[in-house]
C-alpha cells in the first residue's frame, strides 16, 4: 500500500492548511526550524540590550532618546542586565544548540523517521514560545522588567516592589515565564532521551552513535534532572510572592523601614535550589557545542575523532559531575566553609574531562588535512575559547582565590568567554555546517570567512579586557562606576569594551544577512556538500517528511571513518553495506 | 557524486586554506603574546595585600597563574600550530583513532594539575574560614541594609545590646533597632565608617536587615555576603595603617553601584580616641 | 515566498500536519518501524524521574528549612483521614494491577470493572485529601501559617495534582484510547505512573507524619 498510500497523503496535505502544515507541525525538521528562529529573534533582543548595557556603563549620563526619562536610570540598567542573561540563558542557549538542532538532526543522524512523540515535540515548542512571550511583557507592565539579575535572590525578588522597581509585576512574569520554560524542557528531554534510546536505526549501537547524539543525550539527561528542580524552587518563589509563605524570607526583615511579618526563612536555600540547577544549565549550553566541535572538526580534518571512546565517555562524565559542583557560585555565600572545600575539589576535577577534550580536539587536528570552511573556523575557534574560559574557571574553582574574584568582573569574563561566545561560537559553527542540509542551499564562503574574523578578534577584545577589569576589583551588576573611587581608574578600558562590542554586535549583521540572503538565493547544496559520513548527508537536502523517503538506513560502521586506508574516496558513510563501497573500503568499525 | 563540490574549485582553496591557516594561527599567537604581556607586566594589578591571611591568597592566585597560565600558553600554540601545520595542501590525511597511552598521559596530567591546584587552594581557605577568631579578637557587628553599612562596638562593657527589628527606626536614631530596655545595649556605640586598631586580630559578625548584601575589602581579599537572618563571622587583622574602600558585591537593588563603605585601620591610640569622641556623639 | 526554499522544503516536506507525518509519517509500509510501543514505557520511566526529581528536590527544601537555625518550626499533626487516604491509593494500586492481569488474559470485561473501580478510588482520594485540608483549616492552619503547615499543602497539591493528571489518564484510555498505543502499552504505562504516584505518596505520608 506504501506507495500510493503515500500519494494520498501528499494529496490531503496540499488540502490542509498552512497553519496546520508549516505553524503547528509534529515534524521535528519544522519544530527544530521554529526553534531555532526563536533563538535567532532572542539573540537578537539580547545582544541589543548587552549593547545598550555597555553604552550606559561607559556614558552613564547620556541622553538617550528611546528610553523613559531620556536619561538611563540604574534600576533600568538592572532590568537590561536580568533581562539579557535571562534571555540569553534560556532562550538562546538552552534553545539554540539543544531543542533547535537536537530537533532537527537527532533523528536524522540515528536514522529515525521522527521524534518518539511528535506531539509532545510540538507542545514543547509552542511552551518555549509563550515563555518567551510571557518574559518580554515584562519590559511592559508597570515598574519594568526585574532587576534582581537571572539568578533572582531572595529576599530581593521574594517581597515585591517593595525592595525596588521592577520587583512586583515584572519579577512575577519572570518566575511565571522560567516556571513554562521548565515545563517545556522537561518535555523536550523526555522526548530526546526516549527517541535516542528507542530509535535508532539497525546497526546504529551506542558506539557508532556520532559525537552530537551522545552529546544531546547527555544534555536531556541533564535538563531532565536539572529543570524539574529550578521548577520545584520556582514555585515555592512564587508561594513567597503571592501566598505570604516564607521559605527563603527570614524573620524580622525591615525593608526600607517597613517590619516584615516573615517566619524564618533561609535565603540560602534559594541559592542551592538555584545552582544545583545553574549548573548543570551550563553544560546545558555547552554540551551540545562541544559535540558540534567534535564532529566538524573530524569532518574537516579528513580524519576519525580522536579517541571516540574518551571523548564520549568525557561528555558523561561531565555531565555527571556538574551535579556535583553547584557550591562553587556560593564560597561567599555564608555557606559551610568545609563544604566549600568539596565543592572546590570537585569543581576542580571537572576540569579533568573538560582537559582531556580539548586534548582530544587538538589530536582530531593533528595529522589531518584541515580544510578551513567557515564551520571548521568557527570549530576552531569554539576550542580556543573553551580553552580560555575553562582556565579562568580554574581560579574561581578555588574559595580562597574566589573570595577575591567574586562577583567581579572576572568572573563575568569568564562566563562570557566560555558561554557567550564558545557556546554561541558551537551554534554558529553547527549554523554554517547545517546550513545545506535544513535549507538545500549554501551560505556564502566568502561572508562566512569575513564574519568569523571579525567576530573571533571581536569578542576577544570585548571580553578579555573583563578579566583585568575584575582583578583590579571592578563589581558586575554595577550600573556606573561612581560607586568606589578606584573604579574610575577603570573606564578606560570599559571604554575599549563597549567599542569592541558595538564594532562585534556590528559584524553580526553579516551574518544575518548571508544567512537570510542564502535561504532565498543561495547555491543550491548537494545531498552531501561537506564529504561526511552520517547519516543526516545521505538523504535529500532538506530531507522529506519521513527523513529517509522510506528507505530507511542500517549502519554499517562507526561515524567518522575519514581516509580509510585503501577505501576509494576518503570516507566511508556510515550506511553504506560494505559490499557497495567502491573497491574494498575495510568496514572496522568501534563497536568491533 | 559525492565529492564533486569539493573537487571543482579544489585548487583555489589549496591556497585559500594557506592564508586561512596563516591568519588563524598568527591571531591565536598574538593573543597568547598580548595575554601573557598584560599579565606579566602586571598593568591592572589588585592593590597590595595589608592582612596575612590576603598574603596567602595572592600565594595561591599566583600559583594558579602560572599552572593554568602554563596550559593556555600550551594549549592556544598548540593549537596555532596544529591549525598550519596540518592544513590541506593536498596530502592524505592519517587514519588515526587514538591513542590509549595519550589519553592515560594527559588525564594523569591534568589531575595532577587542577586537583593539586584544588588541595593546595586549602591552605588559604583555612587560614582565614576555618580557624575561629582569635579569643582576644575585637568584635565589631557590620549590619547591612538597602544601601548603607553601619557598624556596631560593644562599648567598654563588651556586650552587645538585644536587637529587635521591631524597633528599627532610622529617624528616630535606632537604625539597628537597639532594645533601650537591655542595659548591655546602653553604651554600644554606632559609626557609619569601620574603624580597627592595626595589627589586632578583629572579628566581624556580618548580617543584613532586608536583603543579601555583601562586605568586600580587597585589600583584605575579604568577600562575605551579609544575609539577612544570619549572623556570618569573619576575622582578619590589618597590618597597614590607611584607609581602604568597602564595597557591596551582591546585587541588593537599584543602590547596589553605590553602596559603599570605609575602613580605617588607624594606631591603637587613634583607635580609642575614635571610640571616645563616638560615645560622646551618641 | 514563492522562490524561497524554505516554502519549497515545506511543500515538498510531507508537512507533518496532525494529518499523516508523526513517526508513521512517509514511512508507511516501508519498513520502517515507526514508533516502537516500548518507546512510550521508556517515555514514562523517564517523566517518573522528572517528576521523582522535582519531590526530592522539595524534600529537601524541607530538610534544610527544617533545620535552619531559629526558623518558627511548629509541628503540625497531620490530619486522621490521611491514613484512610493512603489505605485507598494502596487499594487503587491493587485494583489497578488487578485490571491489568485481567487485561493479559484477555478477560476484557473484568478488566474495564476493576479500571473503573480505580478510577473512583483515585476519586475518592482526592476527596479524602480535600477533606484534610477542610480539617486543618478549621484548625486554624493555612498555607502561610507556619512552614509546617506550608509544607504540607505544597506536598499534598503537587500529588493531588498527579492524582488528577492520573485519573484523566484512566478515563481517556477507558473512553477514547489513543491510537498510536496498543491496549497493552496504554495499560501498562497508565498503571506504572498509578503505582508510582502511590509508593510517592506513602512516602511524603512518612515524611509529613514522622518527620513532624
Ligand atoms: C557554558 C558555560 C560554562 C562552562 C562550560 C563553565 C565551566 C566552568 N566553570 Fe563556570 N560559570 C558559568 C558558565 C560556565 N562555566 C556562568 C554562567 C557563571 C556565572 C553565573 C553567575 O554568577 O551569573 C559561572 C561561574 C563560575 C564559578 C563561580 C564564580 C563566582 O561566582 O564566584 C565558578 C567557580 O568555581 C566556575 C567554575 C567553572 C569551572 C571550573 C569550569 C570548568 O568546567 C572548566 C573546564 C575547562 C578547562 C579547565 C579548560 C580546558 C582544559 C585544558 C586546556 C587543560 C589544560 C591542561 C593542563 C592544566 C595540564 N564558574
Ligand atoms: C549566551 C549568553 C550570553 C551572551 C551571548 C552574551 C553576550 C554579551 N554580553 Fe552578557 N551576560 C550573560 C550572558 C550572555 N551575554 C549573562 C548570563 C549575564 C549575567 C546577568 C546577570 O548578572 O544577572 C551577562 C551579563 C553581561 C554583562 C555584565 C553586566 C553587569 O554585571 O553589570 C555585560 C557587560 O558588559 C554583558 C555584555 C555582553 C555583550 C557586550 C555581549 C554580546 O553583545 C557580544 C557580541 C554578541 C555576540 C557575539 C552574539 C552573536 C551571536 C549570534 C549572532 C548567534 C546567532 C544565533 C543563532 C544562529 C541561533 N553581559
Ligand atoms: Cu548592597 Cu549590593
Ligand atoms: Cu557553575
Amino acid at each position: 500500500m506504501s506507495s500510493d498510500s503515500r500519494i494520498a497523503h501528499a494529496a490531503e496535505d496540499m488540502q490542509a492548511g498552512f497553519l496546520r502544515r508549516y505553524v503547528f507541525s509534529t515534524d521535528h525538521k519544522i519544530i527544530g526550524l521554529q526553534y531555532f528562529f526563536l533563538a535567532i529573534a532572542a539573540v537578537t533582543i539580547g545582544t541589543v540590550l548587552s549593547l545598550l548595557m555597555r553604552f550606559h556603563l561607559v556614558w552613564p549620563s547620556a541622553h538617550l532618546p528611546f528610553i523613559a526619562g531620556g536619561i538611563m536610570t540604574p534600576e533600568q540598567y538592572l532590568a537590561l542586565m536580568t533581562m539579557h542573561g535571562t534571555i540569553m540563558v534560556f532562550f538562546v542557549l538552552t534553545t539554540a544548540p539543544q531543542s533547535a538542532f537536537g530537533n532537527y538532526f537527532l533523528p536524522l543522524q540515528i536514522g529515525a523517521p521522527d521524534m518518539a512523540f511528535p506531539r509532545l515535540n510540538m507542545l514543547s515548542f509552542w511552551l518555549t514560545l509563550l515563555a518567551f512571550l510571557v518574559m518580554l511583557s515584562a519590559f511592559l507592565v508597570p515598574g519594568g522588567a526585574p532587576i534582581s539579575g537571572w539568578t533572582a535572590y531572595p529576599p530581593l525578588s521574594g517581597l515585591g516592589d517593595i525592595t525596588g522597581p521592577g520587583e512586583g509585576m515584572g519579577q512575577s512574569l519572570w518566575v511565571a515565564s522560567v516556571l513554562i520554560f521548565c515545563v517545556a524542557s522537561l518535555l523536550g528531554s523526555i522526548n530526546f532521551i526516549s527517541t535516542t534510546i528507542d530509535m535508532r536505526a539497525p546497526g546504529m549501537t551506542l558506539t557508532r552513535m556520532p559525537l552530537t547524539v551522545w552529546a544531546w543525550l547527555v544534555t536531556a539527561i541533564l535538563s531532565l534532572l536539572a529543570f524539574a528542580v529550578l521548577f520545584a524552587g520556582g514555585i515555592l518563589l512564587v508561594l513567597d510572592r503571592v501566598a505570604a509563605t516564607s521559605f527563603f524570607l527570614p524573620a524580622g526583615l525591615v525593608v526600607s523601614g517597613e517590619f516584615q511579618t516573615h517566619g524564618g526563612g533561609s535565603p540560602l536555600l534559594w541559592q542551592h535550589l538555584f545552582w544545583f540547577f545553574g549548573h548543570p544549565e551550563v553544560y546545558i549550553a555547552i554540551l551540545p557545542g562541544m559535540g558540534v566541535v567534535s564532529h566538524i572538526l573530524a569532518n574537516f580534518s579528513r580524519k576519525p575523532v580522536f579517541g571516540y571512546r574518551a571523548m564520549a565517555f568525557a561528555i558523561c562524565a561531565i555531565g555527571f559531575l556538574g551535579f556535583l559542583v553547584w557550591g562553587h557560585h556560593m564560597f561567599v555565600s555564608g555557606m559551610n566553609p568545609y563544604s566549600s572545600l568539596t565543592f572546590s575539589l570537585l569543581t576542580v576535577s571537572i576540569g579533568v574531562p573538560s582537559a582531556v577534550k580539548t586534548f582530544n580536539w587538538l589530536g582530531t587536528l593533528c595529522g589531518g588535512k584541515l580544510q578551513f570552511q567557515s564551520p571548521m573556523l568557527f570549530a576552531v575557534g569554539f576550542v580556543s575559547f573553551f580553552v580560555t574560559g575553562g582556565l579562568s574557571g580554574i581560579f574561581l574553582a578555588q574559595p580562597a582565590v574566589d573570595t577575591e574574584l567574586h562577583a567581579t568582573y572576572y568572573v563575568v569574563a569568564h562566563f562570557h568567554i566560555v558561554m557567550g561566545v564558545a557556546a554561541i561560537f558551537g551554534i554558529l559553527a553547527a549554523t554554517y555546517y547545517w546550513f545545506p542540509k535544513m535549507f538545500g542551499r549554501r551560505m556564502s564562503e566568502s561572508l562566512g570567512k569575513l564574519h568569523f574574523w571579525l567576530t573571533f578578534v571581536g569578542v576577544y577584545c570585548v571580553f578579555m579586557p573583563m578579566h583585568f577589569v575584575g582583578i583590579a576589583g571592578g563589581i558586575r551588576r554595577y550600573a556606573d562606576s561612581t560607586g568606589a573611587t578606584y573604579l574610575a581608574a577603570l573606564q578606560p578600558l570599559h571604554r575599549f569594551m563597549t567599542i569592541a562590542a558595538f564594532i562585534t554586535a556590528a559584524a553580526q549583521l553579516i551574518f544575518f544577512y548571508n544567512f537570510f540572503r542564502s535561504i532565498k538565493s543561495g547555491e543550491r547544496a548537494v545531498e552531501n556538500p561537506w564529504d561526511a559520513t552520517t547519516l543526516e548527508w545521505t538523504t535529500a537536502s532538506p530531507p522529506l517528511a519521513g527523513n529517509f523517503a522510506g528507505r530507511f538506513p542500517s549502519v554499517y560502521r562507526g561515524p567518522y571513518e575519514y581516509s580509510v586506508p585503501g577505501a576509494a574516496q576518503d570516507f566511508l558513510p556510515q550506511h553504506l553495506p560494505p559490499e557497495e563501497l567502491a573497491s574494498g573500503g575495510k568496514e572496522r568499525s568501534h563497536a568491533s | 557524486m559525492y565529492d564533486g563540490v569539493s573537487k571543482v574549485s579544489a585548487r583555489v582553496h589549496l591556497r585559500g586554506y594557506a592564508s586561512v591557516a596563516l591568519l588563524l594561527a598568527l591571531l591565536l599567537t598574538i593573543l597568547v603574546a598580548a595575554t601573557v604581556y598584560v599579565f606579566g607586566a602586571h598593568l591592572y594589578p589588585a592593590p597590595p595585600p595589608i592582612s596575612q591571611d590576603a598574603v596567602q591568597v595572592d600565594h595561591q592566585y599566583n600559583l594558579t597563574l602560572y599552572v593554568t597560565g602554563a596550559a593556555f600558553v600550551l594549549a592556544q600554540l598548540g593549537l596555532a600550530w596544529a591549525v598550519f601545520r596540518f592544513r590541506d595542501r593536498g596530502q592524505k590525511a592519517s587514519h588515526i583513532r587514538g591513542n590509549v597511552a595519550l589519553e592515560i598521559l594527559w588525564t594523569s596530567v591534568t589531575v595532577i594539575a587542577f586537583v593539586g591546584l584544588g588541595i593546595l587552594g586549602r591552605n588559604a581557605w583555612a587560614g582565614a574560614r576555618l580557624t575561629p577568631a582569635a579569643p582576644d579578637a575585637i568584635q565589631i557587628e557590620v549590619t547591612t541594609n538597602q544601601f548603607v553599612y553601619t557598624f556596631r562596638y560593644a562599648g567598654p562593657d563588651g556586650k552587645f545590646g538585644r536587637l529587635d527589628p521591631a524597633l528599627v527606626s532610622a529617624p528616630t536614631g535606632n537604625p539597628l533597632g537597639i532594645d533601650p530596655n537591655d542595659p548591655a545595649g546602653q553604651d554600644d556605640i554606632l559609626a557609619a565608617e569601620l574603624t580597627v586598631p592595626v595589627n589586632r586580630p578583629i572579628e566581624l559578625l556580618i548580617r543584613s536587615q532586608d536583603v543579601v548584601h555583601n562586605f568586600f575589602v580587597r585589600e583584605l581579599r575579604l568577600q562575605q555576603d551579609a544575609v539577612p537572618g544570619m549572623v556570618i563571622p569573619v576575622h582578619f587583622s590589618a597590618d597597614r595603617i590607611g584607609t581602604y574602600e568597602i564595597v557591596c558585591t551582591q546585587l541588593c537593588g537599584l543602590g547596589h553601584y553605590k553602596m559603599h563603605g570605609l575602613l580605617h585601620v588607624d594606631s591603637q591610640s587613634d583607635y580609642e580616641a575614635f571610640l571616645k569622641r563616638q560615645a560622646l556623639d551618641q | 515566498m514563492q522562490a524561497s526554499p524554505v516554502t519549497e522544503l515545506l511543500e515538498r516536506d510531507g508537512g507533518g500536519g496532525f494529518g499523516q507525518s508523526g513517526p508513521l509519517g512517509g514511512g508507511e509500509g516501508s519498513g520502517n518501524p515507526g514508533v516502537p510501543q516500548r518507546a512510550y514505557v521508556t517515555g514514562m520511566i523517564l517523566a517518573l524521574g522528572g517528576i521523582l526529581m522535582f519531590f526530592m528536590a522539595l524534600v529537601s527544601a524541607w530538610v534544610v528549612r527544617k533545620g535552619f537555625p531559629n526558623s518558627d518550626w511548629q509541628p503540625i499533626t497531620p490530619p486522621r483521614i490521611l491514613w484512610l487516604n493512603s489505605l485507598i491509593l494502596i487499594v487503587s494500586s491493587v485494583t489497578l494491577s488487578r485490571s491489568r492481569r485481567c487485561l493479559v488474559a484477555r478477560r476484557d470485561e473484568q478488566s474495564r470493572h476493576w479500571w473503573g473501580i480505580t478510577t473512583i478510588l483515585g476519586v475518592f482520594f482526592l476527596a479524602g485529601q480535600l477533606l484534610a485540608w477542610r480539617q486543618l483549616a478549621v484548625a486554624g492552619l493555612f498555607l502561610a501559617t507556619n512552614p509546617s503547615s506550608s509544607f504540607f499543602y505544597v506536598f499534598t497539591s503537587a500529588h493531588g495534582l498527579h492524582i488528577l493528571g492520573g485519573i484523566a489518564a484512566l478515563l481517556v484510555v477507558a473512553v477514547r484510547p489513543p491510537q498510536r498505543l496498543t491496549r497493552q502499552t496504554a495499560t501498562t504505562v497508565v498503571a506504572m505512573y498509578w503505582h508510582f504516584l502511590c509508593v510517592l505518596w506513602l512516602g511524603i505520608f512518612a515524611l509529613l507524619w514522622l518527620g513532624k
